[in-house]
């Protein structure tokens, strides 16, 4: 109501919260409306929990022991496949350009870019996980492990992800050097996420605690390499 | 003005190279004679492990250099993202390979140092496969430098990834031995003990210095290449521009 006309900085700080907003909401729109980003990881993953049988035999106790590996090796390949798109469409239609100008810090939007991209590709895995674990012969009383150690993980490998794509965005084939330069950083995550989602020796909390931290220790880092990757790149 | 020689010029550090690289040399051929008489003749064979534990004086002066050369490319990082030097993303480029040759001749020696000790050629020990992970970050690097065409765009996307790396390195190495605690409670691996007698430390450390005189040697050599190489470019760029390239002189006259 008393808005006043010129800008202070108090009000460019209020200002900022909706372009992330409706930043979010676009990429989550462009998400919906391109078709099949939601549908076609989930796809995907199925995919690889069902030639995994093949690969190692039907035997229900073996496929129950390596079960939550498998579903943490899927989610992992998932969520890389479709990574170096995050950011190549905004480079071909300019608004790289756009967010690289933007009073609106870019280490924020590639964390709400990389935020959009793991509600479309990362959650819907998690939601589809505990069926894919029966499917492995995991018995229900384990598959809330699973659940919440993936809830937990693909954050960070959507993060770690990110800077693959940030580094990668000029490329025009870059899915497959993202996935040699992010994987060996995908190892903690992967370790310690397995262990929580079904290790019998350690128990939940330690592995679990420990991904905690490791995704938020992501959050906190990763938009900055992959905010200055993008304007190196640019320059 | 300056007495200090300005080693940003790339022409004054390849005057430099020129008067370093034969002294390097020689001192690297004389470190890894003696180094490696002491090694394959003098010292003692292990009693434990009999004359196989000679390996040693090849794999563990490849695995310092194989982290060494870590350390050198993150200094270049630096040296490249927030002094904009202009040689520190030549000496990193050229850093990379090297760091990737000394690991997998660790990962190497390692295979046949555990073929006789371990009876496999490879085990998922923590050691190991740390060191296997670093060397697919180095084979990364060496990636992203070579699909980005234009150099220094190359340089500052190839530091950022390798400060990444150099942040996650650690993080691996932690999480990679709580891992392995956790599969083998008994681990195979012992180090000859806590203790290494002084009849083995000498040459291993006589080794370890050959193995740092042949790096620099060879980085030193590299940084050379890969500035002829540039120079190269930037002259058939021109050319191919069509620019009278009379004003570019590869070498300006001191």
């Amino acid at each position: 109501m008393s808005q006043s006309p010129q800008l202070n900085p108090q009000d460019s700080r209020k200002a900022r919260p909706a372009p992330l907003r409706a930043l979010l909401l676009r990429d989550l729109r462009i998400g919906r409306r391109i078709g099949g980003a939601v549908s076609m990881g989930v796809v995907f993953f199925l995919c690889l929990v069902t030639i995994t049988p093949f690969a190692v035999g039907p035997d229900q106790a073996l496929l129950a022991r390596i079960g939550p590996a498998i579903l943490w090796i899927a989610a992992l390949l998932a969520t890389l496949l479709g990574l170096d798109r995050l950011l190549q469409a905004d480079a071909e239609d300019g608004s790289l350009d756009l967010f690289l100008t933007s009073e609106t810090p870019l280490e924020l939007i590639v964390l709400v870019k990389s935020l959009a991209h793991w509600l479309l590709t990362g959650l819907p895995l998690v939601a589809a996980s505990p069926i894919f674990g029966l499917m492995l012969g995991l018995a229900p009383a384990e598959l809330p492990r699973v659940v919440a150690s993936l809830l937990v993980g693909t954050p960070a490998l959507t993060l770690l992800g990110a800077i693959g794509a940030a580094l990668t965005v000029s490329l025009r084939r870059g899915g497959l050097l993202l996935a040699v330069l992010i994987l060996p950083l995908a190892v903690p995550v992967l370790i310690f996420g397995v262990a929580a989602a079904g290790d019998p020796i350690v128990g939940f909390k330690t592995p679990f605690l420990i991904l905690c931290g490791l995704t938020l220790a992501a959050v906190a880092l990763t938009p900055f390499a992959a905010a200055a990757a993008l304007r190196h790149g640019a320059e | 003005m300056e007495r200090m020689p300005n080693f940003a010029n790339p022409t004054q550090f390849l005057r430099l190279v020129r008067v370093l690289v034969p002294i390097t040399a020689a001192l690297t051929v004389a470190l890894l004679a003696v180094g490696l008489t002491l090694a394959l003749f003098v010292a003692p064979p292990d009693y434990q492990q009999g004359e196989t534990v000679r390996i040693m004086y090849l794999h563990v002066p490849s695995a310092w250099m194989a982290m060494f050369a870590y350390l050198v490319m993150s200094s270049a990082a630096i040296g490249t993202l927030v002094f904009r030097h202009p040689l520190a993303d030549v000496a990193q480029k050229a850093a990379a390979p090297l760091g990737a040759g000394f690991t997998f001749l660790c990962l190497t020696t390692g295979s046949l140092w555990g073929e006789p000790e371990w009876g496999t050629w490879w085990v998922w020990d923590a050691r190991l496969t740390s060191v296997l992970v670093l060397f697919l970050i180095y084979l990364g690097i060496i990636a992203l430098w070579q699909v980005i065409e234009d150099p220094g765009k190359a340089a500052r996307l190839v530091a950022i990834f390798t400060l990444v790396g150099a942040v996650n390195i650690p993080i691996i190495k932690f999480s990679v031995d709580w891992w392995h605690t956790l599969h083998q409670p008994a681990s195979v691996f012992r180090m000859g003990g806590p203790t290494i007698a002084a009849s083995m430390l000498w040459p291993l450390l006589i080794m370890a210095l050959g193995f740092t005189t042949l790096f620099l040697t060879l980085h030193m050599l590299a940084i050379r290449n890969e500035i002829m190489r540039r120079r190269l470019r930037r002259l058939s760029l021109l050319a191919a521009e069509g620019a009278a390239a009379i004003d570019i002189v590869p070498e300006p006259a001191e």
